[in-house]
């Protein structure tokens, strides 16, 4: 009896993760499938995207409606200018965050706690409701239409952000590490470059991905600060597809895949890379 | 990154509290130290506080100015407008449609923020319960969802939902569901904001679910195991154990859905093609319609001003929490 009673929980506890199992892969079906729609259309032919059954898997495969999308007007002048926006986003947006967080986790200062309040409570004034002003400064200060004005306006919504995740990685390195590397001779500029440079590295590649994600899928501020269709940036021009006389699916769908392959590929990729621990391996215990 | 001989990046300096205590005689350097310890945080926090002062400060103030002022398409020329005191508001509070537009971004946030958190913990649950490979394809898949661009979403679900050749109606008609053939959903504003709903909590669920899931993953398994003995289910168990521990976490999750979902703008801008129907305002789509499209720059101020407004009450109770866990640390 004692013999048996184990073996029978452990099928039973086999059935349930199963059960569970199946629930996950139907969950990653319907949570998935709109990307896959995306993909599968932009590889087929027009009949086949307009047919009254769809079709499932794009056969015949083709690659008309990326030649199609590329071929746009302005495309490539988009894609320059995003690519400028998110590197100078990502770039300065880094530095000046950085220096912050190293304010913020390594002393205590006079005015500390009005620092704090001032970046968290940032984070909650809605970008939405700033456009108004923020189109009628920019129009004063004569940067619409200008890619400075669209950098500097993301700069500001993304560093609230970067300084409170970056304190937080900052503070996760043992003071004691950066200590042991002054006791063993190494000069200031030394403990900075080879203790705590290399172990903010995660939280850094974290953040610029975050600044990243921000600045290359932002609309709105695009949309109308900058008027000029060769002054755009990807995510505008996405919209150009739909005109009066209806929407170009396939091309679309091309187009849109072209826009978000930067942003997924990255982050795939560097997603687990994030999860790996602060000084794992550097202070055990 | 600059190290002056006063340490101005500051952090080294710490270990100079050290020399302090060791070498007495050295007094002289340890001021300069100190000097430079009192001024370091202050030329590092400068820039981003210069940054954060002129492009939300600044905007922030001229909001609050131009709410109060008659501002037109010809005082954008003139670059001042009269002063009008609270006149925009006046209007805006007897305005029938202010009233709708405000209860129907209420519901709509109250909608949204619900079924993102109650999906979002049932799905980060469901990754506790998985063998690995299943958790690996569900979270890659989820960080898939995540890394999806809103505009790019919008798209695929405008396209999902066309009525002519659209998969969705398709599958509701195979499956017996009733006759959707041809059935435009966005005739009728409640199927509208359905669709809606679905574009913005699937677009929201990764990044709650992989929040919860590593919060989760961090309650300890004894204080489980030990309820489990006790005779608890899961749901007791979630809701002794899990839940109180993991609250914290809940409330940030659940403000920061509320900041996103009070003001979306893009997905029901971009879905009704840059033309949305008044059915369809939301508080940020009125806001911009009476700016952008009437010209009506100290009306829409003044719409924006509540949005800020009501959004700080909201998000009072985690500034709060937030701030404290800044201030302890």
């Amino acid at each position: 009896m004692s013999a048996i009673l184990p073996r029978r929980r452990s099928r039973r506890r086999i059935a349930g993760r199963v059960g569970w199992n199946a629930l996950g892969l139907l969950v990653f079906a319907v949570m998935v499938f709109p990307v896959y729609w995306m993909i599968s259309t932009s590889f087929k032919t027009g009949q086949n995207i307009l047919r009254d059954t769809p079709q499932w898997f794009p056969s015949p495969a083709t690659l008309a409606n990326y030649r199609d999308a590329m071929d746009r007007p302005y495309f490539w002048d988009n894609v320059k200018n995003s690519v400028i926006i998110v590197c100078c986003v990502v770039g300065i947006s880094l530095v000046l965050a950085f220096l912050a967080a190293l304010a913020l986790a390594k002393f205590s200062f006079y005015g500390r706690g009005a620092f704090i309040v001032l970046i968290i409570a940032v984070q909650m004034v809605p970008l939405n409701a700033l456009i108004i002003p923020l189109y009628i400064s920019l129009s004063r200060a004569d940067q619409l239409n200008k890619l400075s004005g669209v950098i500097v306006t993301y700069l500001t919504f993304v560093l609230p952000f970067t300084v409170w995740t970056l304190r937080g990685f900052v503070m996760g390195v043992p003071r004691e590490l950066e200590e042991a590397a002054m006791v063993d001779g190494s000069t200031r500029l030394g403990a900075f470059t080879r203790i705590l440079l290399p172990l903010v590295a995660p939280g850094l590649v974290a953040t610029s991905i975050f600044a990243f994600i921000q600045a290359w899928n932002e609309f709105l501020i695009a949309y109308v600060f900058l008027n000029d269709q060769e002054k755009q940036t990807l995510t505008v021009w996405l919209a150009s597809f739909t005109t009066s006389r209806g929407t170009d699916w396939g091309p679309l769908m091309a187009g849109a895949t072209l826009t978000a392959l930067p942003v997924v590929v990255f982050f795939v990729l560097v997603h687990r890379k994030i999860a790996f621990g602060l000084t794992a391996g550097a202070v055990r215990g | 990154m600059s190290t002056g001989p006063g340490g101005e990046t500051g952090f080294p300096a710490l270990t100079a509290a050290a020399a302090e205590a060791a070498i007495p005689r050295r007094r002289r350097r340890v001021t300069r130290h100190a000097v430079a310890r009192t001024l370091a945080p202050y030329a590092l926090i400068a820039p981003t506080a210069l940054a954060i002062g002129a492009v939300l400060g600044y905007p922030l103030y001229l909001l609050g100015r131009l709410s109060l002022q008659q501002f037109g398409l010809a005082e954008l020329i003139l670059q001042e407008g009269p002063w009008i005191g609270f006149d925009n508001y006046t209007r805006l509070f007897h305005d029938r449609q202010f009233w709708t537009v405000l209860l129907r971004t209420f519901v709509f946030t109250f909608v949204n923020v619900g079924l993102t958190m109650v999906l979002g913990t049932l799905i980060a649950l469901l990754l506790t319960r998985l063998g690995s490979f299943m958790r690996l394809l569900l979270t890659t898949g989820l960080v898939l969802v995540w890394a999806t661009p809103v505009v790019v979403a919008v798209n695929i679900f405008r396209w999902m939902v066309d009525f002519e050749f659209g998969v969705l109606n398709w599958t509701l008609t195979e499956l017996h569901l009733g006759d959707f053939l041809n059935k435009d959903w966005f005739a009728d504003p409640t199927t509208g904001f359905a669709v809606i709903t679905a574009l913005i909590v699937w677009g929201a669920i990764p990044f709650v679910t992989i929040m919860l899931y590593a919060g989760f993953s961090q309650v300890p398994e004894e204080l489980v195991e030990a309820a489990s003995i006790d005779g608890a289910n899961g749901w007791r168990v979630f809701r002794d154990i899990t839940f109180p521990l993991l609250k914290p976490l809940f409330v940030i999750l659940i403000t920061l859905s509320i900041i996103w979902d009070f003001q979306v703008f893009n997905q029901i801008w971009l879905i009704r093609d840059g033309e949305p129907e008044e059915d369809y305002w939301l508080m940020s789509v009125y806001s911009f319609v009476e700016a952008f499209r009437l010209g009506e720059y100290g009306f829409g101020a003044a719409i924006a001003v509540v949005m800020v407004g009501v959004m700080f009450a909201a998000t009072f109770v985690y500034i709060r929490q937030m701030i404290r866990i800044g201030e302890t640390r």
